[in-house]
């Protein structure tokens, strides 16, 4: 018989470095990123807050956390993105920090970061000098990646359409999945370049823009193709949806936080309503969900920070599990602030909004919860 | 400071001089406790080593390789979960050295007697008499209710009024019961799945030394909190390994019963199956705040053995997802979904969720929100405690127990 060890827990707690990471970033943020702000810029069509974006970029240097050192960046992990996307979605920041931080960045590290266009590319968008998108629609689940709608001729040349790809239409960079002659690749694309179309679409979510692209014979640059392609598109997609849990937990974390303060100082009969046991039970079984979401996220973040063959299974539970919780925390925010709720000037909308659609980004629940059925063996009828 | 290594080389040390398979099963586990083996977060001679309670796993790895002896966790939860972590706060080194080394070893199986028939979920109500004889000792009177294990044990934690006269929370003190004394009588309760874990506890004129007191006269309340509180993770905190416990069970069964899937059992598993996976996480997280582990030493956690109302959330999860997935096995079973294991009257000694059928784990499951505080009494905990919601209106608060109405 064998001496077994231990298996080698995921650590699902804070680091001290993350600790100070989570104060510098919220202290900005609520220096520059009050719900108020927030609301004024979305009503001025600013989608972006584009001194937030730099103060992320170059205050604390946020935004090149996954970019190794020698490429210009942080050198951190996964773990330390995952806190900045927890404190972005408790404040609804409007910056592209999930596209441009997490989706384009990872797929520019699965392709040859020794080649100058891609170490460029990833040194700009580091720093934050750029915005980089990732050519899907913002529904694509990991694993979803059949056939590109774009198509690469053998000069580069990409002629498609792609909808609702997130935070497009400030992007200058683009990552475009194409179909070649020979099968997947990624391209490079310049949002500047002849023949590049981005269209605004009225998004759901005000604080995350949506456009459609169009590429009409648009100069591409080849960074990947093939299986070296389509993985670094998998691993994109993967890590940004293992760390948009970390987001959604943020965001429930803000609702479930307002809304205790809120119904422990509203008096209505009498009494803070705060105090009757039927809304008391409600935001109880809502904190059980939000420490399990924390537990879930965490767990995600810890498996995306190195190459733990666990990562797939860890995001698809975090996925199908955190995505309802954040709609439901937001949903019983705004239930339980009564009429409030339900105005423009409260920001419970934002978060609603926000939350349903990141239900849907990156793959739904029920989508996950099929991936995970073939990962742990449980086959359907 | 013990480290992994340290104590893989305590364990193979444990191994070599008492080999497991030709020693005595008692004598073996007598010499773990002695080795400070049996819980590695206790003190040193009280069967550990002040080792950090993560690094348990460790030693535990290394035996079950090794098929060693062990004291069989399920039939003696209520010692290990309930009466050790309270005598390790409020006993006196006596009663520590007294208690705990058979406790561990199984040779001692503890009951909890605190219900009682007008008293559950408001425990401070509670109404067995302890009256001071001239000698400083206790007599004690009264009833208690849903005692599981009480026909097995030879001690019990005890909580009793001593002072009628004074608000409700105030006039309690906790006692360790001798169960063989003359006066105790033991009746078995038949519960829901036929069998009978618990029990009514009849307590006439029991004679309990006062050395037998644990914590101050009228601390009784304070004394019952850590119990309670260690309860909670007792019964929710258990770890197990990813698809373990009663969602093994299910998953299992979905695979071996392909003729019975359906689409919308399907998609309820794969929920289940989360949701289970992401409770194991939260317990680990939990467990992770509770002590430095081996991977991440921190600072702040709450005292050693002192789970804080967090405990309460475990509990509660447990709760749903057991009741949840048993439900859901029952329904997958078809008809054998309409058949149940055995009626016959059994005094079982702990509870074996996965060693019978379906029928069972959906009946015994329903007690999972109710025994160690019901689910509506948890949910206040959190809310109170854990969010800092305002409290309830409290009528009773400032009155004497023998003056409220009963
Ligand atoms: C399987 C099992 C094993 C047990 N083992 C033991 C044991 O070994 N030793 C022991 O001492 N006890 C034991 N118990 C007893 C258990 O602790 C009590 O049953 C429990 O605390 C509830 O008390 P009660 O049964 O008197 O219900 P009650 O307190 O009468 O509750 C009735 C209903 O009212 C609700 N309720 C009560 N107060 C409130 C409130 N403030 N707000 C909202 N709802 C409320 C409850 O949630 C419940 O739904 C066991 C129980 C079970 C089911």
């Amino acid at each position: 018989m064998t001496l077994t060890t231990p298996e080698p827990e995921p650590d699902l707690l804070y680091s001290a470095e993350e600790d100070a990471l989570r104060a510098a970033v919220r202290a900005l943020l609520a220096d520059r990123c009050d719900p108020a702000t927030v609301l004024a810029g979305l009503e001025s069509g600013r989608p972006h807050d584009p001194g937030l974006w730099r103060a992320l970029a170059t205050e604390i240097g946020v935004t090149g956390l996954l970019v190794p050192e020698g490429l210009g960046g942080a050198g951190a992990t996964a773990r330390e993105a995952a806190v900045v996307l927890e404190e972005l979605g408790r404040a609804m920041a409007p910056v592209p920090y999930l596209t441009s931080a997490i989706l384009a960045v990872t797929a520019l590290l699965g392709c040859e970061t020794d080649r100058a266009e891609v170490a460029d590319s990833l040194a700009a968008l580091a720093e934050g000098r750029t915005l980089g998108a990732l050519a899907v629609p913002l529904t694509t689940a990991p694993g979803d990646t059949g056939p590109a709608p774009v198509r690469a001729d053998a000069a580069g040349r990409l002629t498609g359409r792609v909808t609702s790809v997130a935070d497009v239409a400030g992007a200058g960079l683009l990552l475009v999945p194409a179909e070649g002659p020979g099968g997947p690749e990624l391209h490079a694309v310049d949002a500047t370049a002849d023949g590049v179309r981005t269209e605004p679409v009225t998004p759901l979510d005000l604080t995350r823009p949506l456009g459609h692209l169009t590429l009409d014979a648009a100069a591409g640059r080849p960074l990947a193709r093939g299986d070296r392609a389509r993985a670094a598109l998998d691993r994109a997609l993967l890590t940004g949806a293992g760390l948009l849990a970390s987001e959604q937990l943020g965001l429930a974390d803000w609702c479930l936080t307002e809304t205790v303060r809120y119904t422990g100082e509203r008096t209505q009969f009498g009494r803070p309503v705060g105090s009757f046991q039927a809304l008391k039970h409600r935001m109880a079984a809502l904190w059980l969900d939000v420490a399990s979401a924390r537990a879930a996220a965490r767990n995600s973040a810890d498996a995306l920070s190195g190459n733990d063959p666990e990562a797939p299974l860890a995001v698809a539970v975090a996925q199908s599990f955190c995505a309802p919780v954040a709609v439901r925390a937001a949903e019983e925010c705004i239930q339980l602030h009564g009429g409030l709720g339900m105005t423009w000037e409260h920001p419970a909308h934002l978060y609603l909004k926000r939350a349903k659609a990141d239900e849907l980004a990156l793959g739904t629940p029920g989508r996950h919860r099929e991936t995970l059925a073939g990962l742990v063996d449980l086959a359907a009828p | 400071m013990t480290d992994a290594a340290d104590l893989r080389r305590r364990t193979a040390d444990l191994l070599a001089a008492h080999t497991p398979g030709t020693t005595d099963r008692l004598d073996f586990l007598r010499a773990r406790f002695d080795a400070g083996l049996a819980w590695v977060h206790f003190p040193q001679g009280l069967g550990g080593l002040d080792a950090p309670r993560a690094l348990q796993a460790v030693v535990d790895a290394e035996l079950a390789a090794v098929d060693a002896p062990d004291n069989d966790p399920g039939r003696i939860g209520i010692g290990l979960g309930m009466a050790a972590p309270t005598i390790l706060r409020y006993g006196t080194e006596e009663q520590k050295r007294r208690f705990l080394r058979p406790l561990w070893t199984g040779e001692e199986v503890w009951c909890q007697l605190f219900s009682e028939p007008g008293a559950g979920s408001d425990l401070a109500a509670l109404a067995t008499r302890a009256v001071r004889d001239a000698d400083g000792n206790w007599l004690v009177d009264g009833q208690k209710v849903w005692t599981s294990s009480a026909h097995l044990a030879r001690w019990a934690i005890l909580v009793a009024r001593t002072d009628p006269a004074v608000p409700k929370h105030r006039g309690l003190t906790y006692f360790v019961c001798d169960m063989t004394d003359p006066g105790v009588e033991v009746r078995p309760l038949r519960q829901i799945t036929g069998e009978a874990e618990f029990n009514e506890v009849f307590l006439t004129g029991v004679r309990i030394p006062d050395a037998h007191r644990l914590g101050a006269v009228g601390d009784g309340w304070q004394v019952a909190r850590t119990t309670l509180m260690n309860e909670r993770v007792a019964i929710g905190g258990a770890r197990t390994p990813r698809e373990g416990g009663m969602i093994q069970v299910a998953s299992t069964a979905w695979r071996d019963h392909p003729e019975l899937r359906t689409h919308d059992l399907h998609q309820r598993l794969l929920k289940l199956w989360v949701d289970a996976e992401v409770a194991r996480l939260t317990g680990e997280r939990l467990r992770q705040q509770l002590s430095p582990t081996l991977n991440s030493v921190r600072a702040g956690g709450t005292p050693l053995g002192q789970p804080g109302p967090e405990g309460s959330g475990m509990k509660l999860a447990f709760a749903r997802l057991a009741q949840q997935i048993s439900g859901w096995e029952v329904e997958f079973r078809g008809e054998a979904g309409l058949t149940y294991d055995d009626w016959t009257l059994r005094r079982p000694e702990g509870v074996d969720f996965t060693g019978r059928e379906a029928g069972y784990r959906y009946l015994r499951a329903k007690g999972n929100s109710i025994e160690g505080g019901t689910s509506e009494v948890l949910l206040n905990i959190v809310a109170e405690r854990v969010l800092g919601l305002p409290p309830e209106p409290r009528t009773d608060k400032d009155i004497a127990w023998k003056d409220l109405p009963r």
